[in-house]
């Protein structure tokens, strides 16, 4: 088995066994969908405009929760520096840790999605596999971006809190991409929304690769 | 000397650049006076820009050669560009109250220098929380390179973000732009470029000394 | 001329303007066991660390088994084995669990039959399916050794592994120390305590303010009078 796959095969066990991150993540993500829901009396036309936002806000916050927990994990008996230890490149590290991230994160939102859907509601069809594709992709490129800034935020005094005074000025592009997709598909106006796909695409590929570059400063002592 | 030269040039080209603005250039037909403001809006969001491409090039440079002062550098390019986009944040904001009767608006322009001004705060903060000199540089500059790769993500994105309903753009009414404006519009960019060199210049002289000083500091308390 | 295990040549590190080390030139050959000793701050942590890949140096050549650390870091990796007072273990792992990792992390094919010796050789057999949560000190540092064997690797390198470790598990790393050498392994350790380190090395050193100030046969007497100038720490004679 590649080494960075053994790493995001050991978050998997782990999480298994504690599930703290992913209940918390998901529970979190849930809560904001319901808070909104208090927080706006909006009327149903009103309620289909801003749908969008608050799916967007929840995944964004949840995001940032499982990140710090991801990270919060390596940083417990500096099991991270067992990982730069190995015979693997500090980049291989970041992709493994990216993909680790990624695939919880949608774990979460196949809860999330499904209780946005419901309490919109929204039909569970083509429509809401557009959503999912989109959310796929945007969550995709938060990862990619929130792996190395949980790396860099721990480094601070501030540790966790650090985290969304560093993410969310930088994922405005990909939120924005998100809830403009995911409104257009609700009103139907689907060609549109591939210039988002582009844009949440090329936002991956450029973090992706910047970061791979750039992680061993994130990590080294 | 080259601070002294820095200065003069700055302090020559603002002046005539003021008489300029307020008595040369016409008055503008629709908004009246307070359009001169466009004369400051438009060079202060310039040096917000250059100031995130000089970051950009500190964080390169420190990263590649490890160069404490490139670190600087990209510290005090920052600085100066949380001055100049807040300023210009101002700027537009003290434009929109007596034309559009509104403080604010999600303006492409305004929000793309808001996100801007959000990443170079962050950076500040990022660097606020890091006491080790190293690491402060290493974990900043890692962040400010990332930042910086944001920005041409961000013009797209809101850019691209169409707005529900019509939104007062904040900029010069429609139509060519008058000879005499246009001229004035020159004169206070060139005033201003200098004004950011020279106080980049200031800046970078007053932060090799407060290392300095943490240094002088450090080994005094050393042998306490 | 033979591959050296580990050739360091003119290291130097600065930590922004305090330097941990300032010049430190050392060839260990293969089947050494090299004692490195100092006083707090001295610079010992920060030279293995180097030689580890943790952390750069700032200036200097390391070469491990004959490969440039700088230039093929993941390559010198394989070879080496680091043990500090971290042991880099994961708490809802089992140590089964804990070692599977990292022999997938090393590139090694998955072999319960290895895994069960080396859990076996720690004394951890009986609780090689518990998550490690529980453990002891003393059952952590077990299970770290057995990490850092895990992957066979040549050149061990040890910072003060002796620190907080109760007497059985003193003589469980004396034991496995002694093994490494037999097998041909070279060791280069790390301590504050003359005895112990001087217990199986071949050769000792001492480090001071970042720089070799001592280096000689461990049967060397005048290590004990050099000990008592650097390191000061009252040396029984």
């Amino acid at each position: 088995m590649r080494p960075a796959a053994a790493i995001v095969v050991k978050d998997i066990v782990i999480e298994m066994r504690s599930k703290e991150s992913l209940s918390s993540t998901t529970m979190f993500g849930v809560l904001v969908l319901v808070i909104f829901n208090f927080a706006f009396e909006p009327s149903s036309l009103e309620r289909a405009l801003i749908a969008p936002g608050t799916l967007w806000v929840a995944i964004s916050f949840a995001a940032i929760l499982g990140l710090n927990r991801s990270l919060a994990m390596e940083i417990d008996n500096d099991c991270l520096q067992g990982l730069l230890l190995a015979p693997l490149s500090r980049g291989d590290v970041y992709l493994g840790k990216v993909a680790s991230n990624f695939t919880f994160m949608i774990i979460a939102e196949l809860v999330i999605l499904p209780v946005f859907v419901i309490f919109n509601n929204l039909k569970f069809n083509l429509q809401f596999l557009e959503i999912a594709a989109i959310t796929c992709l945007a969550t995709f490129a938060i990862a990619s971006v929130g792996t190395i800034l949980s790396t860099i935020s721990a480094n601070t005094r501030m540790k966790e809190v650090m985290l969304p005074v560093l993410q969310i000025p930088l994922t405005v592009p990909v939120v924005i991409a998100a809830v403009d997709a995911t409104g257009r598909v609700l009103t139907g106006e689907t060609k549109e929304i591939s210039s988002w796909l582009y844009l949440l695409a090329g936002f991956s590929i450029v973090y992706l690769t910047v970061s791979y570059l750039v992680f061993e400063f994130a990590v080294e002592e | 000397m080259r601070s002294k030269v820095l200065a003069v040039l700055s302090l020559a080209s603002m002046i005539p650049t003021l008489y300029m603005i307020f008595f040369f250039a016409p008055t503008e037909v629709t908004m009246g006076n307070i359009q001169r403001i466009f004369y400051f809006h438009v060079p202060l969001a310039t040096g917000g820009y250059v100031s995130a491409l000089l970051l950009f090039v500190g964080c390169v440079m420190f990263l590649t050669k490890r160069d404490l002062k490139w670190d600087r550098f990209g510290a005090c390019a920052a600085e100066l560009g949380v001055v100049f986009v807040s300023a210009q944040i101002v700027t537009g904001m003290i434009w929109a109250k007596p034309v559009w009767g509104i403080w604010w608006t999600f303006d492409a322009r305004l929000t793309l220098q808001l996100v801007l001004d959000l990443i170079f705060i962050a950076y500040f903060m990022l660097r606020a929380y890091l006491p080790d000199r190293e690491k402060r540089a290493k974990l900043s500059s890692v962040f400010g390179l990332l930042g910086m790769v944001d920005v041409p993500f961000n013009y797209f994105a809101i850019y691209m973000f169409p707005t529900q309903h019509p939104q007062p753009v904040l900029g010069p009414a429609g139509g060519g732009v008058d000879a005499d404006m246009g001229t004035t519009l020159t004169v206070s960019f060139i005033a201003f470029g200098f004004l950011y060199a020279y106080l980049l210049d200031r800046r970078l002289a007053i932060a090799r000394v407060e290392e300095e000083i943490d240094y002088l500091k450090q080994v005094v308390f050393a042998h306490e | 001329m033979a591959t050296l295990a580990l050739e360091s040549e003119d290291i130097r590190k600065t930590f922004g303007q305090f330097t941990a080390l300032s010049g430190v030139t050392l060839a260990v050959q293969r089947g050494e066991f090299l004692t490195l000793f100092g006083r707090n701050g001295a610079g010992k942590t920060t030279f293995l660390k180097i030689a580890a890949t943790l952390v750069r140096a700032t200036h200097g050549k390391l070469r491990i088994e004959g490969i440039d650390i700088r230039e093929e870091p993941e390559r010198a990796r394989r070879h080496i084995g680091f043990l500090s007072h971290n042991t880099y273990l994961y708490r809802d792992l089992s140590p089964i669990e804990n070692l599977r990792f990292f022999g997938r992390l090393y590139g090694m094919p998955d072999s319960e039959e290895r895994i069960r010796k080396i859990l076996e050789r720690v004394g951890l057999e009986r609780r090689a399916s518990e998550p490690t949560r529980a453990f002891s000190r003393g059952l952590h540092q077990r299970l770290g050794l057995a990490r850092v064997m895990l992957h066979e690797p040549s050149v061990m390198l040890l910072d003060e592994p002796y620190t907080g470790l109760d007497a059985n598990a003193v003589e469980m790393l004396n034991q496995m120390l002694d093994e490494a050498v037999a097998q041909g392994k070279t060791v280069l350790l790390t301590t504050h305590d003359l005895e112990q380190g001087l217990r199986a090395a071949t050769r000792a050193a001492i480090i001071e303010r970042g720089k070799i100030v001592f280096a000689g046969d461990a049967k060397d007497t005048g290590i004990r009078e050099a000990y008592r100038q650097y390191v000061r720490m009252g040396v029984p004679r």
